[in-house]
């Protein structure tokens, strides 16, 4: 495993005084898009800023390409940030914010020019040079900050939700403009969102974050299809979380019913969460249901109606291209793959 | 590398030359011509009460005029187009940016006894009267160089008072009366407690207005400082004693106005 | 009621101008009385040829535009440190420097005037000679100026936003290159303002200076103020015109370079939103 480029060992850090990142552990390889995903306060912003060396962690090391630069400051290493509100020089216009690395560099003018003209066409901005920061849109602007980091030639760059600010068609927009560059490129791209859309999108890796520990890594649709708890699967998507006990491996019982599930491994009574993603119930006759209920709300959604069943003292959340008329009693079915049994997390909201 | 650290020139100069200076009138209050504790001065301030009564008295009346005449300005000008206001705004500054001691002095020259306003009274007849060297001659004088001081932070708080709460007044029936006293009123009493300390303690420590408007039988308590550390009386330790009582005065008035705790203090003291 | 309060606010006014337009008037009045006479510059000209009033005016520019440009320095890196602080440390900072600007004006003087005293008895019996005179009005005046500069630079760094320090140093800054090619430019309205502060403050104090002068010179105010003690000194009338004369002229120009930036930029917004459409 010699292409990891970042290394995190035994991270710490605070902030007022209180842990937001607790001895974290963490591999980037070269070339990956990870993703940090989590709601807010989670420590994915802290952690990027602790690879780009804006905060000093309070314990444990920061490896970039094997050497250790936990004590190398920001303006020393090779990795470049796209701000939260891109942090564009508001004094200088779009060619000297893209070329304002390059010159700190002292690189000969002529180089300079050639340079910020291929990044300006990188992120299709060409003849915008001479533009002031203010009369951009939010999305020139974006762009801007983007070329204005890549110009360095960075081997990671770090994002930190840089597209928190634009409205949803331009964020979609954007969304493949940046995995094309990522491509294009070749490099490391540390991303870091509370969208959850957004990190199964464009990521290769997306790590779920919590209360300053990861809680899950993985691909995209690891993620999504076998979340590790309730908390990454109340987060990824929706769910119906119930409460569940396993009565024996491949048998779970919740709302009063015995369910076959793929799970093992747990003890014998152990109380579980069961999670249950809205679009895997099948909607069935009253006599055919594993359980029954009465509908209580018929939403529609565009795709999909969001159907809302109470039953067996629940509320249970359907996705379906079918619709019911409200106050209709109807039967739901469950096949094994559609249940997830997971060990309860503590501290659950 | 520590920001904080090019901070450090100032925190010692400060120490220096605040912090020190003002540890020296405490102790020179506190202490007789030998150097020696005594509470000797501040006894002998105390014969100086009534001159700080009259201080605190023509200031108080001052500051009334200045938020009567002012509040009404201070509406007008928030009420009015930007343009319009900042003309306002410029033309009561304008007077502010000449010397206090020309703009009084040319106050002398109106009310003085072969001044302006007695030559217009002679036209008809009438006077002359007697207005320099009066206590109202001193709180024309508190009012003219200080009302700028009261619009200032009224003008300020009453814009921030959108144009749509004062349409909702109006929606919900409100005459204009009501809108001024049941909105507007209330709103600007944040300016209202600016303006009156920002006009109130520079009237009652002045010393200038005193003696050339109210000629020698209007001393104030500035002008008592001022003879003990420049005039005949040269006492700096009685001096000290009296700006001992009259700082704790000031503190003690914008301690229990609440004027130091507001969160925009910075920006009122610009 | 528009024509009331048109009535009052013109009445206002004519409260606000009549002293000086009394000044203005009698500056060029023949004689020295009050009843106007006839018409002359002469009073001008005594003005020009009063050696002591054209020390005194160079006095007054050489300590508002030294203690200025020296408060500037300092309180601009005083607010970059103090934006970084934390705690009682700092409070104890700030109230200090409220001080000068909550403190009437009369106790500052004196205290000022204590301490040089105390420092030119202390000093002189070592030998050193020290005397009220150029570094006593300096020391006060950039004493007192400092606060502004602070006041004025502390809320533009609060609001500027702190990622572009970030995005410096992320493409290669060091601390003070960070300061000098970023930061500086963003707080410089508030760097220019509180110099413009600290330099009115210092050319219009007359207090302060009262208790700290020398002898020697005289600063333009203090001078004055030894005039109006004459009563009748027609020269006032002189130098209260000229500086009318003067600040009107700085004022509208600040005003029109203001009116032409808040345009320009106007343009600016309308030029993206034209393109945005």
């Amino acid at each position: 495993m010699n292409d990891i480029i970042i290394s995190l060992q035994g991270i710490s850090a605070e902030y007022d005084g209180e842990k937001v990142i607790d001895k974290l552990n963490l591999d980037i390889r070269d070339h990956e898009f990870v993703t940090f995903l989590g709601p807010s306060g989670c420590g994915k912003t802290t952690t990027l800023r602790i690879i780009g060396g804006f905060v000093e962690p309070t314990e444990g090391d920061v490896f970039f390409e094997g050497k250790k630069i936990t004590d190398v400051p920001a303006f020393k290493r090779n990795i470049n940030t796209v701000f939260q509100r891109y942090a564009l020089f508001p004094h200088l216009n779009v060619y000297d914010n893209i070329a304002f690395g390059l010159k700190l560099k002292k690189v000969p003018k002529e180089h300079i020019k050639i340079q910020v003209e291929e990044m300006l066409k990188l992120v299709n901005l060409e003849g915008y040079e001479m533009r002031k920061i203010n009369q951009l849109s939010g999305g020139q602007q974006q762009r801007v900050a983007i070329a204005r980091a890549l110009i360095n030639k960075p081997k990671v760059l770090l994002l930190d939700e840089p597209l928190g600010a634009l409205d949803l068609k331009l964020r979609k927009e954007m969304q493949m403009e940046l995995k094309r560059i990522q491509q294009a490129l070749g490099i490391t791209f540390i991303y870091v969102t509370h969208d959850q859309e957004e990190a199964l999108t464009m990521s290769d890796r997306v790590l779920v974050m919590r209360k300053g520990k990861i809680l899950q890594s993985g691909s995209p649709e690891d993620i999504y299809n076998e979340p590790v708890n309730a908390f990454v699967a109340d987060f990824i998507g929706e769910s119906n979380i119930i409460g569940g006990v396993m009565l024996d491996d491949y048998l779970v019982e919740f709302a009063g019913v015995k369910f076959e599930c793929e799970d093992s491994g747990f003890s014998r009574m152990e109380a579980v969460d069961v999670v249950i993603r809205p679009e895997d119930f099948r909607m069935v006759s009253v006599d055919e249901g594993q359980i029954i209920g009465k509908v209580e709300s018929v939403i529609f959604k565009g795709v999909h109606f969001e159907i809302i069943v109470e039953g067996h003292g629940l509320q249970w959340m359907i996705h379906s291209t079918q619709s019911r008329e409200v106050g209709d009693m109807i039967g739901m079915t469950l096949t094994p793959n559609d249940i997830h049994v997971m060990r309860k997390m503590e501290g659950r909201r | 590398m520590k920001i904080k650290a090019v901070s450090y020139p100032y925190v010692a100069w400060a120490l220096l030359f605040i912090a020190i200076p003002l540890g020296l009138i405490v102790y020179f209050a506190f202490t007789d011509t030998a150097g020696s504790f005594t509470v000797d001065n501040i006894i002998q301030a105390g014969r100086y009460s009534n001159v700080l009564m009259k201080s605190i008295w023509l200031s108080a009346i001052s500051t009334a005029i200045c938020l009567v005449m002012g509040y009404p300005i201070a509406y007008y000008m928030s009420r009015s187009s930007a343009m319009v206001s900042g003309t306002i705004l410029l033309l009561i500054m304008l007077p502010m940016w000449m010397n206090f001691l020309l703009r009084t002095y040319g106050w002398m020259s109106i009310l003085e006894n072969n001044g302006i306003i007695n030559q217009i009274f002679g036209v008809f007849g009438l006077g002359p009267f007697e207005m320099i060297n009066t206590q109202g001659a001193v709180v024309l004088g508190m009012v003219y160089n200080y009302i700028p001081f009261m619009i200032l932070p009224l003008n300020s708080v009453m814009t921030k008072i959108g144009k749509d709460v004062i349409e909702a007044a109006q929606d919900l029936g409100a005459s204009p009366a009501r809108v001024l006293s049941e909105v507007v009123l209330p709103l600007s009493l944040p300016g209202i407690k600016t303006g009156i300390i920002m006009v109130f303690v520079p009237a009652v420590s002045t010393f200038i207005i005193s003696q050339m408007l109210g000629g020698g039988g209007n001393q104030l308590i500035g002008d008592i400082i001022e003879l003990q550390f420049l005039g005949n009386a040269y006492n700096p330790n009685l001096g000290s004693a009296i700006s001992l009582v009259l700082m704790l005065l000031v503190m003690l008035i914008m301690s229990v106005s609440g004027f130091l705790n507001d969160d925009d203090l910075e920006e009122k003291l610009l | 009621m528009k024509t009331f309060a048109k009535t009052y606010l013109g009445v206002f006014m004519a409260f606000l101008y009549a002293p000086i337009f009394v000044l203005i008037i009698f500056s060029f009045n023949e004689s020295k009385g009050r009843t106007f006479t006839g018409f002359t510059w002469k009073w001008y000209s005594a003005l020009f040829h009063d050696a002591a009033i054209m020390d005194a005016l160079l006095t007054t520019l050489i300590v508002a535009i030294t203690a200025s440009v020296f408060a500037t320095v300092m309180g601009t890196a005083a607010a970059v440190g103090l934006n970084r602080m934390e705690g009682k440390f700092r409070s104890g900072i700030m109230g200090l420097t409220y001080l000068p600007i909550l403190n009437p004006e009369i106790i500052t003087g004196v205290s000022f005037m204590l301490l040089f005293v105390v420092a030119k008895n202390a000093l002189n019996s070592v030998g050193v000679p020290f005397q009220f005179g150029w570094a006593t009005l300096i020391i006060a005046h950039i004493t007192f100026n400092v606060p502004y500069v602070i006041l004025n630079v502390l809320p533009k760094l609060r609001q500027m936003d702190g990622s572009l320090v970030d995005a410096a140093m992320d493409l290669g800054c060091s601390h003070w290159q960070a300061f000098y090619k970023v930061v500086i430019h963003e707080i410089r309205p508030g760097i220019v303002s509180g110099f413009l502060m600290a330099l009115t403050f210092s050319l219009d104090d007359f207090v302060v200076s009262y208790f700290t002068t020398g002898a020697k010179h005289q600063t333009l105010s203090v001078l004055i103020y030894a005039m109006t003690k004459k009563r009748v000194s027609p020269k006032i009338n002189a130098i209260s015109t000229l500086l009318f004369v003067v600040v009107l002229i700085v004022l509208i120009a600040v005003n029109l370079v203001e009116r032409r930036n808040i345009n320009r930029n106007r343009q600016a917004v309308r030029d993206r939103k034209k393109e945005e459409d």
